[in-house]
């Protein structure tokens, strides 16, 4: 129990809540990077690879192609089928062998990102299947090579639907962050359950929550606002 | 320009496979506007589809300017494709790129430089009359604005071919008529050969030189619009000039057709007074074909098998078109 009589106890709340707001932002912020680096190529992938698709013969062979969309496709979904808490201590020895450690932020990042992958990649499918084929066929007809298509064609199109499922991730880090912060990663989560709930002080625990309701309004709000800017259907 | 020879292509198999191509010729000759014209499921957009090789035939050849577009891959199947540009129905515009933008895509595949790019796409968008627009977005457009969007990105990179895939099917009718005389004049002015594909006959009749008319995968007919109409039984002159079913009459029946300075002769009151026959007037029509009246009449001729001859052969020595229906 932490003495609310402690002329220091308000700034150290704060100062407490603002380092778990640091390690926070540092964890997911690093997760963020790499699952939007390889979620949007599992998520072009998972398209284009299909068959009849762009990439459907993958360095010109179709075995290829199909090899990698049924196995990027398997995976995703091994991925978003395994409880995050279960997934984290999966990954212990693939995190301590990454990184050295299997707590504290940086560890986090790990089972962090594993987990970001595949629902990122499944928001970019979904992105990407609706920019409409007619598009496609008219770069086709302009003589433009496969990159071109990808990158100033599908991706490019998708960009509203690609912010809007950057902000849902964002969100949906931001409350797997808390859960590594349980069981050792640091952060707000770490803040919530040692000196919340473990020392019993509801100002901690409401003071992580306020932090978390309003991150998660700040980052639904810009994903919202940059979709509408970007699109101009 | 073009020239496809016994082009088939069919899709799925067994029982269920599909023959969208059935042994296609046909010649599109340089600075041609070409139309062919069938229903959906004819086979035109495969057909169409073949000559920049976003479908691959299971046989047969197209040539395209010099070159045989299905042994093409890679680099130079991409090369050649500069030199045919694409019209489409839905105009497939990038919405997340300006007007300019979406001209200076073709021109960023080709290499261009930007500077060029910019000078380049603002002058073919002047072409089309977009003169202003640069900077608006597809979504701020009308249809027909959308659709010399299209144009100007097919041509930004001067192709000598043009492909239209039912460009005015999801346009007006009056839209379709400014569309079609911007295809006319571009084709004209700029030495461009122009295959379209189209379910409607109003777009043979303002623009094409030829066409062909296809049904089931196969031609049925095709040549010049002028000698088609001039063909018995045609089925471009019968889609084109609709009379309707053949009455029980013991009488014969005779189509005529007629183009151009030969519409203001009194061709039936002549042939009345000459041949002694009460002609009857079962239908008409009048079509103005790229520029010039043309129409058809059915008429009724009473009368004995030698005065029936006498007559049909009286009309044709006038130089018009008679076909014996019945």
């Amino acid at each position: 129990m932490i003495d609310r009589n402690d002329p220091y106890f308000w700034s150290d709340l704060l100062d407490t809540i603002l380092k778990g707001a640091g390690e926070t932002s540092y964890t997911v912020g690093l997760s963020l990077l790499f699952t939007v680096l390889f979620g949007l190529a599992a998520g072009v992938l998972l398209v284009t690879t299909e068959s009849g698709g762009l990439l459907a013969k993958l360095f010109g062979s179709r075995a290829l192609g199909f090899a990698v969309n049924r196995v990027l496709d398997v995976v995703v979904n091994i991925g978003r089928s395994v409880p995050f808490i279960i997934l984290m201590i999966l990954l212990i020895p693939f995190t301590r062998l990454l990184v050295g450690s299997f707590i504290g932020p940086t560890a986090a990042i790990v089972p962090l990102t594993i987990a970001g992958i595949p629902f990122f990649a499944r928001l970019v499918e979904i992105g990407i299947r609706e920019v409409p084929v007619g598009l496609v066929e008219a770069a086709q007809s302009l003589g433009a090579s496969r990159w071109t298509i990808l990158t100033k064609v599908m991706v490019a199109e998708a960009v509203p639907a690609l912010a809007l499922g950057l902000s849902t991730t964002v969100v949906g880090l931001i409350g797997y962050s808390a859960m590594v912060g349980a069981v050792g990663g640091g952060g707000l989560g770490d803040v919530a359950f040692r000196y919340g709930y473990q020392r019993y002080s509801p100002e901690y625990m409401f003071g992580v929550v306020i932090l978390l309701v309003l991150l998660v309004q700040v980052f639904q709000s810009l994903g919202n606002f940059a979709a509408r800017r970007l699109s101009h259907r | 320009m073009i020239s496809v020879s016994q082009v088939s292509k069919s899709y799925g198999s067994g029982p269920t496979a599909v023959q969208a191509l059935d042994g296609v010729t046909l010649s599109v000759g340089r600075g041609e506007i070409f139309g062919v014209v069938g229903q959906s499921g004819a086979g035109k957009s495969t057909l169409i589809r073949t000559i920049n090789s976003l479908e691959l035939p299971d046989s047969g050849s197209v040539n395209v300017d010099g070159r045989e577009m299905t042994t093409l891959s890679g680099a130079e199947l991409r090369e050649a494709r500069h030199n045919i540009g694409m019209i489409f129905q839905h105009f497939n515009l990038l919405s997340s790129r300006t007007v300019q933008a979406n001209v200076e895509l073709s021109l960023e595949i080709t290499g261009a430089g930007r500077a060029a790019r910019r000078t380049r796409a603002l002058e073919i968008l002047e072409l089309v009359g977009l003169h202003g627009k640069a900077s608006a977005y597809p979504a701020q457009l009308s249809g027909g604005q959308k659709q010399r969007v299209g144009i100007a990105r097919a041509l930004a990179s001067n192709p000598s071919v043009l492909l239209s895939d039912e460009a005015t099917s999801a346009l007006d009718p009056e839209t379709t008529r400014q569309i079609l005389d911007l295809i006319r004049k571009l084709s004209k002015d700029l030495g461009l050969t122009v295959l379209l594909i189209t379910h409607e006959m109003d777009v043979v009749k303002r623009i094409c030189d030829s066409a062909a008319v296809m049904s089931g995968g196969r031609i049925l007919e095709q040549g010049p619009v002028e000698q088609l109409l001039a063909t018995e039984k045609s089925l471009l002159g019968q889609a084109l000039f609709p009379m309707g079913e053949i009455p029980e009459t013991p009488s014969a029946i005779v189509d005529i057709t007629f183009s151009g300075v030969k519409t203001d002769r009194p061709v039936i009151a002549q042939l009345a007074r000459k041949h002694g026959i009460d002609v009857g007037i079962l239908g008409a029509a009048v079509e103005t074909i790229r520029g010039l009246q043309t129409g058809r009449t059915r008429l009724e001729l009473p009368g004995d098998e030698r005065t029936v001859a006498a007559a049909v052969a009286d009309l044709r020595s006038q130089g018009l078109f008679v076909e014996v229906v019945k």
